[in-house]
């Protein structure tokens, strides 16, 4: 097991398995925090600025209406987004990561409590770095408020389950072993984004270990279109249509 | 090892399971409350999600199907482990039980902070009226300056900003400054240590300096409202600090780790009731402490009134007898 992953004991003995995000997620996922509540408490504030004619400053009453709400927005995004959407926020949503207790279950209340009141000493002296340097330093990459709550963030890929649904459609449709159908199906996923040169010659040497009688100088002549073609074949009628 | 024909038969065979568990995973998710059917449901579906994958990991191990399924099994994991809603129940264990235990806990290191703060607080009084000029380290030039003008710098605060407002950032200084208390545990104790020292040290010259100036009677006259409960609130909020640093330096579980976290959670109830005395603090300190109009006689009993409700709140005597019953 890598120092990314940690493994969980499970009722049903088989482990549970979780990623780690590490520190270049977790800014990811905070700086996107950080900017949706500056921009909603800045909007809050124009909007009763403007429309309600309330005066921003704390010297007159209005500043109920206008100062505390966007102080509200901004100080306590986390610990109430948290607790409401059980350990995520839009942040960490879009960063696919979430929060989740040493044990796997999601974290209590309270422990969401203690993990952001000590935002106070991970964010000194500036920029997290007490924070930061304690994700670079400990064995789950948490922070201390994470240690504090025995929370850690995970990665959260829900695309995982996608794929998971399309094996089946694609095994059902195809002879491939499950490792190949996954390498031409990741392939043909991915054939828009490679480079033309680099492409064909994954295609061929792919075609070549699925077809070990294929001839190798038919395959160096054929265009890109006629080895996506092959591939897609490979995958199925049914499934092929889905890389078109 | 099996081969590609039957790991491919096994996944098109128990494809149809995995995606009832992704829609049944979806649907109860979006619902506030399961049936008892619902979870014996995800149960079941957990425990042969755990077979699958674990045959899975054995016949197809780094490939996407594993990753989904470990996607899925996770999913799973925290649905069926998610903590039922406690609610009103939950409050009245909170008041009845969590916090008086752990006021127990803490009762020596809260005596200790009290007598730490009196300490500082008598130090504080000492070197200013030993050495006046000692008042600039803990005073601003404005509150020198009004003070030897024979005023308290609290006069002019009602006609600054209005009661709300003054509250309300009352209140959030007085939260910040409890939960650093508690936070500055993390540095061995040192931290809150230092913290309540300093607290006392500045109520002390203040109080000797505005004596100097024969306005000591008006100072006691402001704090005695919101004095005594906040005050005390900041000696339990540096008392559970005292316990996060003890953690550290002296384990009770396996692990210095495991020992912080639990004492953090341990203590957690009490910073709970902290945090909603020193709302009650804010809007005293707002609406009543600047207000000449309430009488001494008022003011000491909203204060003493106030303290005698916050330890009958944390000694759990108004809330035991309810749940026995």
């Amino acid at each position: 097991m890598t120092d990314d992953q940690l493994t969980i004991r499970s009722v049903t003995g088989v482990d549970l398995t979780v990623g780690l995000a590490g520190p270049g997620t977790r800014s990811y996922a905070f700086v996107i925090d950080w900017h949706i509540r500056l921009l909603l408490a800045g909007a809050w504030l124009l909007v009763a600025y403007y429309l309600f004619n309330v005066p921003l400053t704390l010297k007159a009453a209005g500043a109920l209406w206008s100062v505390l709400p966007a102080s509200i927005i901004y100080f306590l995004y986390h610990p109430i987004l948290e607790i409401a959407m059980h350990g995520r926020t839009p942040g960490k949503r879009m960063a696919g990561v979430r929060i989740l207790s040493r044990d796997g279950g999601p974290p209590s209340t309270v422990a969401l409590l203690l993990r952001n009141l000590f935002r106070l000493i991970d964010s000194l002296p500036a920029i997290y770095l007490v924070g930061l340097s304690t994700c670079f330093l400990t064995a789950h990459r948490v922070r201390i408020g994470d240690m504090a709550a025995g929370t850690l963030l995970v990665l959260d890929n829900a695309a995982a389950e996608q794929s998971l649904l399309r094996m089946e459609s694609l095994a059902a449709s195809s002879r491939l072993s499950l490792e190949a159908l996954e390498l031409v199906d990741q392939v043909l996923e991915r054939w828009d984004s490679l480079e033309a040169g680099n492409r064909g010659q994954i295609a061929r040497s792919l075609l070549v270990r699925l077809n070990p009688g294929e001839d190798s100088n038919a395959l160096a002549q054929m265009s890109d279109i006629n080895l996506r073609a092959m591939l897609q074949a490979h995958l199925g009628s049914g499934v092929a249509l889905n890389h078109g | 090892m099996a081969d590609a024909t039957d790991i491919r038969q096994w996944l098109i065979a128990r494809a149809g399971a995995w995606r009832a568990m992704v829609q049944n995973i979806e649907l109860l998710r979006s619902q506030r409350h399961a049936t008892v059917d619902e979870a014996l449901g995800a149960v079941e579906a957990y425990r042969g999600l755990a077979r699958d994958l674990a045959t899975a990991r054995r016949i197809a191990p780094n490939t996407r199907t594993t990753a989904g399924l470990e996607s899925l099994y996770r999913q799973l994991h925290v649905l069926i482990n998610r903590r039922p809603r406690g609610g009103l129940a939950a409050v009245r264990a909170l008041l009845a039980f969590d916090i008086p235990n752990a006021t127990r806990e803490l009762r020596a290191r809260i005596v200790g902070m009290a007598m730490l703060m009196g300490v500082s607080a008598f130090a504080g009084w000492w070197l200013v009226a030993t050495f006046p000029t000692l008042i600039s380290i803990f005073a601003s030039e404005n509150m020198i300056e009004q003070v030897e003008q024979g005023h308290l710098w609290t006069e002019g605060m009602i006609n600054i900003m209005p009661s709300s407002i003054l509250s309300i950032s009352i209140l959030a200084n007085n939260i910040v400054v409890s939960v650093l208390a508690f936070c500055a545990g993390i540095f061995l104790g040192l931290g809150t240590l230092y913290l309540i020292a300093m607290n006392g040290l500045m109520l002390g010259a203040a109080f000797a300096f505005v004596h100097q100036h024969g306005l000591a009677r008006a100072l006691f006259e402001f704090i005695i409202a919101h004095g005594p409960v906040e005050l005390s609130v900041i000696c339990i909020a540096g008392a559970t600090g005292v316990a996060l640093g003890e953690s550290i330096i002296r384990p009770t579980l396996g692990s210095r780790r495991d020992s912080f976290q639990a004492c953090a959670h341990r203590v957690a109830p009490v910073l709970q009731l902290c945090a909603v005395l020193l709302v009650g603090c804010g809007f005293i300190e707002g609406f009543i402490s600047p207000d000449k109009g309430f009488p001494m006689a008022s003011r000491i009993t909203i204060g003493v009134g106030y303290w005698l409700i916050m330890w009958a709140l944390m000694s759990g005597r108004l809330f035991a007898k309810e749940i026995e019953d």
